[in-house]
């Protein structure tokens, strides 16, 4: 019915376009920030820059998509149960990734804690391919179907109120749902709380914070906990919005969000979530009024003019002495 | 000190020792060898080899294994022997595990390898039309037939089909050495263009993803449009790395085509189109050429977004529509690997029996006289029905299905270019 009245009503205008090129290009900047939210979370605390977070996505999308799969045929398709499936694979996915980020850290990363900073970045660049290889034999090289119309409805929200020309669909309402709560979560959790008080101190001076009394090893382990859980989180919500996962998406998608987390400032959280959006919105509007193929380009020109004018970033201090 | 053991002089001894003896064995194993073309009349029987050339790893890859098994079943059939000469096969991949993928360099690397190698009679490949203009110079100038199971970009043989300088840039030797079984994409994409306005689509909106077989099926297929009275809306081209195409969709939705073509496969996202088709709200058709008749197409874009959508065209017949020669082929197939083939496996049997036909009819190992007896066929009873090859290499074929998917299953419609 809907369809027909659309098919019966005016084409939609230059505007109503412009304003359609905009919700799906804050929408995937959102997911990128989400991603780059957990990047800009450990390069603050500890000045390395996770390149396995990407491929922990990876990982952990595909979790999801066992757990959502197994759930969704246990429980049918009511309101409620797709609510709590999608749910218990956000936990579930969070938890795996969070842990893993640790043991990762744990493993890898702490031993190399005095180490120069190109030891623990080379290591964790070769997390990086360990997980996709992981991931390969896991999930196969094909790309694999997300299913998320079982849980989440393509309808036009916005139908409800005369329009017709613009859509914004639960999807779109999820991601936003989702991101901008844990960015305002984040940022109290930083700068409200004792945790992230010590986590403040120990970016500053973990020396110093350890003779304060800190426990320098537990603030970076939770700096990293809480880096997997964003990772697990955003693996849930990127499957159902883009509905395909695959091996390779954490190469690709850490990329834009790496540099995302660049563009806002890299070590700043509000950053993250700017340069996502900047990101998302480029791509959209490039892809609307340049052309398809050029968005990659057109949004790592952008960076490349960027950091010629302002090396630390949009948001970032103008102290500039990591990397 | 000098009661010390010293492990290093006795390590310097046995390299010494070591490169000696490897020394003696390379001259010692040369003599003989050199001497061998001055005894031609050895009664040893002599080894000829077939390599492939397919991407084996990635998505192509469920459609790789069914080739590979098409070209052993050939060669099993005749027991690995043609004449005097025991058939030895080598299957090489042409893709690496981080691109998924064809790439350029490891292409080169089985061209050179198969070029360097003098028992080395014939090629099969490639799987990719842009692998084969990397590959088809290097294998001119080395005088080795190839035979292609899978290339469909009309230029590689077609002159005056492709882009400027086409077919003669892959000839510098000026004499031919690429065959195809399969039948090249002026065929298909014109039939595909046929086919929509056949089922009443008035327009189209043209996507491709840049590459050599996708960019050339969509422009034969755009070329076609206005002869037939079908309207282009708009073209464009995608970044086959990005995630999503929902932008890209709106832009397309905002034209109101009847149907989305797109050139391009799988492994280019053909997947995430329909998806973001869908995503927008777009409710028009889509349509595809054969780089996405594979069940990894239906996996990727889920089976439950293709029903009443997806149109798929296929140079060829699917395996349970095939008779004959190709009817005994599948039977045989499914009996030896249990599992059903996918679609280009036929092209991997038939690949696999030209090789076979080319190098009886030579007698003799010799890449010119194998070339000349593959360019000379004709009337072969193949799979796909009586074909020859014409003087471009082309098979005289010109069977090309429609399909569509019903519950995640191809179903053949129609064999097209006809009533």
């Amino acid at each position: 019915m809907g369809f027909l009245l659309a098919a019966l009503d005016v084409p939609p205008s230059s505007l109503e376009l412009f304003a359609q090129y905009c919700i799906e290009g804050l929408t995937f900047g959102a997911l990128i920030a989400l991603i780059a939210l957990g990047y800009t979370m450990v390069y603050g605390i500890i000045g390395l820059i996770n390149f396995a977070h990407g491929d922990l996505f990876m990982l952990g999308s595909f979790l999801a998509l066992a757990v959502a799969s197994a759930m969704a045929t246990a429980m049918g398709d009511s309101t409620a149960s797709v609510f709590i499936t999608l749910f218990a694979a956000t936990i579930c996915s969070a938890a795996f990734c969070a842990s893993l980020n640790v043991a990762v850290d744990q493993i890898v990363y702490r031993p190399l804690r005095n180490a120069p900073k190109l030891a623990p970045l080379v290591s964790a660049i070769g997390v990086s391919f360990v997980f996709m290889n992981v991931g390969q034999i896991y999930g196969g090289v094909a790309d694999v179907n997300f299913g998320a119309s079982r849980f989440i409805s393509e309808a036009n929200l916005l139908e409800q109120f005369g329009v017709q020309n613009v859509r914004f669909t639960a999807k779109n309402l999820l991601v936003f749902g989702v991101t901008i709560p844990i960015l305002l979560g984040l940022t109290f959790l930083v700068k409200r709380t004792k945790l992230g008080k010590s986590m403040r101190a120990t970016e500053q001076n973990a020396i110093a914070a350890q003779l304060m009394g800190i426990n320098v090893n537990f603030v970076i382990a939770a700096t990293f906990a809480i880096g997997g859980a964003l990772a697990g989180v955003a693996s849930v919500v990127y499957g159902i919005s883009i509905n395909t996962i695959g091996y390779q998406m954490g190469f690709q998608n850490g990329l834009y969000a790496f540099t995302a987390a660049v563009l806002g400032g890299i070590g700043k959280l509000p950053g993250a979530v700017l340069g996502g959006l900047i990101i998302g919105l480029v791509r959209s509007l490039g892809s609307a009024y340049v052309g398809e193929m050029w968005t990659s380009a057109l949004i790592f020109a952008i960076l490349i003019v960027l950091l010629v004018f302002r090396p630390s970033g949009l948001l970032g201090s103008t102290a500039g002495d990591k990397v | 000190m000098e009661m010390l053991w010293q492990p290093w002089k006795v390590s310097v001894l046995a390299w010494l020792l070591a490169i000696t003896l490897v020394l003696l064995e390379a001259f010692v194993g040369c003599g003989p060898a050199a001497n061998q073309p001055a005894n031609p009349g050895t009664p040893k029987k002599q080894v000829i080899r077939i390599v492939s050339s397919l991407p084996r790893q990635g998505s192509a890859r469920g459609q790789t294994d069914t080739i590979v098994n098409g070209i052993k079943l050939a060669l099993e059939e005749v027991d690995y022997k043609v004449g005097d000469f025991t058939i030895d096969y080598l299957d090489l991949d042409d893709s690496t595990a981080a691109q998924a993928q064809w790439t350029a360099e490891q292409e080169t690397a089985n061209a050179d390898k198969a070029k360097g190698d003098p028992d080395c009679m014939v090629y099969i490949g490639t799987y990719n039309s842009g692998a084969a203009k990397v590959s088809m110079p290097i294998l001119n100038q080395a005088g080795l037939l190839m035979i292609s199971p899978a290339n469909t970009w009309p230029g590689l043989t077609k002159p005056g089909l492709g882009d400027p300088g086409e077919p003669d840039v892959y000839i510098p030797t000026g004499k031919k050495n690429f065959t195809r079984v399969v039948p090249a994409d002026d065929l298909q994409g014109t039939l595909a263009a046929q086919w929509a306005k056949e089922m009443g689509v008035k327009s189209v909106y043209i996507i491709d993803d840049t590459e050599v077989y996708g960019k050339g099926i969509a422009s034969v297929f755009a070329d076609y449009c206005p002869e037939i009275d079908l309207k282009v809306v708009g073209r464009q081209s995608i970044d086959a790395k990005s995630q999503e195409f929902k932008s890209l969709m709106t832009t397309v939705k905002s034209k109101n085509p009847d149907l989305v073509y797109f050139g391009g496969t799988t492994q280019t996202k053909a997947g995430q189109l329909v998806k973001d088709m869908i995503a927008v709200g777009l409710d028009a058709k889509f349509m595809a050429p054969d780089g996405c008749f594979e069940n990894a197409f239906i996996e990727s874009a889920g089976a439950e977004n293709l029903n009443g959508r997806a149109y798929i065209t296929f140079g060829g017949l699917p395996p349970e529509e095939l008779s004959g020669v190709g009817k005994a082929f599948v039977q045989n197939y499914e009996k030896n690997y249990g599992a059903a083939p996918e679609a280009y496996a036929i092209y991997g049997y038939e690949c696999g029996r030209v090789a076979i036909e080319a190098i009886k009819k030579a007698g003799k190992k010799d890449r010119e006289a194998i070339v000349d007896a593959a360019f000379a066929i004709k009337d072969f009873d193949g799979a796909l029905g009586k074909w020859s090859f014409d003087e471009n290499g082309d098979t005289s074929t010109t069977t090309i299905s429609g399909n569509t998917v019903e519950d995640g299953k191809f179903k053949f419609v129609k064999k097209l270019g006809t009533k």
